[in-house]
């Protein structure tokens, strides 16, 4: 594998379809520091409800335009935030290539998320689309860009962990 | 029964929970409250710029659509056939030159007229509606529409008082600053919490929760109670002013308070502290101002994040939160940059208030089951309901209950006001 675009030869695609499980793995494990790794040091990570990204307005739920403020978010998720008591299922669908822009791969998966709660009851949290930008760095895929299309606008309850 | 007698004391430092669960309090806020003698915020004028723009939304239960007519009148219309009672307009949001009930095709006009029925007069004259049929009484129902400077708002009652008086000067004053130019929509978020409508409604007005409940505010220095701020009401006490000055006090005072109070306050710095950083825009200096206007619109600045919050009751047990985050018409780039990088305090993800879904439902859970019993409402002293100028305080959760008492008929004799 080569720096720049991620090629699309099956051991490619392997490396992808392992990046995308390693990042949902990672979240329900509470890996956060694992997780971030996962993501190109020059990098940006966005939920926006299914609603603003059909309109093209650009607010999101969660807003980092930059490492620095995702790492913000985890830190505070760490050390201040107070959040319904859960674990998380990641279910993330096959990624679909989609094309290439510059040295990234445009990269589609579909994704489920389930919480369950201190008494085992489990609930349909979210479902959406990641939309993201991906680029091989220090040898392996990363992140460059991740856009978190949020079905479920209407959040229940709370969002704490990320997506 | 729901009467006056269910209130221990007369100056609602006592709550008692079944107004959270009783769904006969529902149905009779849903009558006095949401369509009774009340403003309720409808949307922004921004929204609707173009002839023919509409977008729809609640009055309480009350689907209502919002649209600007050709003219560019706004009119806000109850969203329901007078024929079948079907939900005329399904969309969120669009433009059109008519509204038409999907069920049967009857026909309205921005204005709410009838315009037109198919097969009226049958077919080979057989069949229809009798000549005498009324079309003009059975258009949809219209609401009264006032604006302050295109924060509309909406009434089912058309004898209330004006919507300027209905706010008073502190509450219109307020929403001046924040609609003082031109503004943009940057966006929606929504949240789903399963807890009753007014303990959100009261949670926007407590001050003593904020930098308790919201660790970071306090962790980041963003907000603390020590700072120079208070809370400030209409003088029917139903809406309420919470405010506070930027950098108004230091870091000494607020470790020493946080400290004996056994709060975290350890001041971590953030990697990017544009994420709290308050840049001034105004001749004044406040960097809180969260207006909660009765009985469910809240208009907030949290540092240079704006927005206005529509608190939708869903049932006893369920309550929507629809938050529209503002920027204005001519903000600069790097403006509209930082306030959507601050957005991330609020919303349901935000950094200082996704506690709140959690600290509510936690509030509705628990106290189901013991409908007799009350919550506390004394930070700031019981009696009477006045503004103050200090923040642990939640007097202003008592000057809601002595309204809401009020519009349901069951104010005790001898209640503080
Ligand atoms: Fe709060």
């Amino acid at each position: 594998m080569t720096e720049g675009a991620p090629g699309s030869s099956a051991r490619d695609r392997f490396a992808l379809y392992d990046l995308f499980a390693a990042y949902g793995a990672l979240i329900d494990a509470a890996e956060f520091d694992a997780w971030l790794a996962l993501f190109a040091a020059a990098c940006t990570y966005h939920i926006v409800p299914q609603e603003n990204y059909e309109r093209g307005l650009p607010a999101g739920l969660v807003y980092c335009d930059g490492r620095a403020v995702l790492e913000d978010r985890i830190r505070a998720l760490r050390e201040a935030n107070k959040y319904n008591i859960h674990t998380d299922r990641h279910l993330i669908g096959l990624p679909r290539l989609i094309g290439e822009k510059g040295a990234a791969k445009l990269v589609e998966a579909p994704f489920a998320v389930y919480q369950t709660d201190q008494e085992g009851e489990t609930r349909l949290f979210a479902t959406g689309l990641y939309r993201d930008r991906i680029v091989v760095e220090a040898g392996g895929l990363k992140f460059r860009d991740k856009l978190v299309v949020l079905d479920t606008f209407a959040v229940p309850s709370l969002l704490a962990t990320p997506l | 029964m729901l009467n006056a007698a269910i209130w221990p004391t007369l100056d609602y430092s006592r709550v008692p929970y079944r107004l959270y669960h009783d769904p006969e309090a529902y149905q009779r806020e849903q009558e006095r409250i949401f369509r009774g003698p009340t403003w309720s915020f409808l949307g922004l004028e921004a929204e609707v710029p173009n002839p023919g723009d509409f977008r729809t939304t609640y009055v309480g239960d009350t689907p209502v659509i919002v649209n600007r007519d050709t003219d560019g009148a706004i009119h806000a219309l109850v969203n329901r056939c007078a024929h079948r009672g079907a939900m005329v307009r399904r969309e969120m949001s669009g433009n059109a030159g008519e509204h038409t009930c999907i069920y049967h095709q009857w026909c309205y006009g921005l204005d709410g007229k009838l315009n037109s029925i198919p097969f009226r007069r049958g077919i080979r004259g057989q069949g229809g509606l009798d000549p005498g049929f009324d079309m003009a009484a059975h258009g949809l129902r219209k609401l009264r529409v006032a604006s302050v400077d295109g924060a509309l708002f909406g009434t089912l009652v058309d004898d209330v008082e004006p919507l300027e008086d209905y706010l008073g000067a502190p509450v219109l004053a307020q929403l001046r600053r924040l609609f003082e130019r031109p503004v943009t929509i940057l966006g929606y978020n929504r949240q789903r919490i399963r807890a009753n409508w007014k303990l959100y409604a009261e949670n926007t007005r407590d001050n003593y929760h904020a930098s308790l409940l919201h660790e970071f505010l306090v962790t980041f220095g963003l907000d603390r109670s020590t700072q120079v701020g208070g809370v400030k009401m209409d003088a029917r006490h139903r809406h309420n002013i919470t405010w506070a000055e930027a950098e108004s006090d230091t870091a000494e005072l607020a470790q020493e308070a946080y400290g004996a109070a056994r709060v975290r306050s350890n001041y971590l710095s953030l990697k990017e502290p544009e994420l709290v950083r308050f840049r001034r825009e105004r001749a004044d200096p406040l960097n809180i101002a969260i207006t909660s206007v009765f009985p469910s619109a809240v208009f907030v600045q949290i540092s240079n994040s704006l927005a206005v919050r529509q608190i939708r009751p869903r049932g006893v047990d369920e309550v929507e939160i629809f938050q529209t985050m503002l920027g204005y018409a001519d903000d600069p780039p790097e403006l509209t940059l930082h306030r959507l990088r601050q957005a991330n305090l609020v919303g349901p993800a935000g950094l200082v208030s996704m506690e709140d879904g959690e600290a509510i439902e936690i509030a509705h859970r628990a106290s189901k089951p013991d409908r007799d019993s009350t919550t506390v409402i004394e930070l700031g002293g019981a009696g009477v309901i006045s503004d103050r100028d200090y923040r642990v305080t939640d007097v202003p959760l008592r000057g809601f209950w002595s309204y809401y008492a009020e519009l349901l008929g069951i104010e005790p004799a001898g209640a503080v006001r």
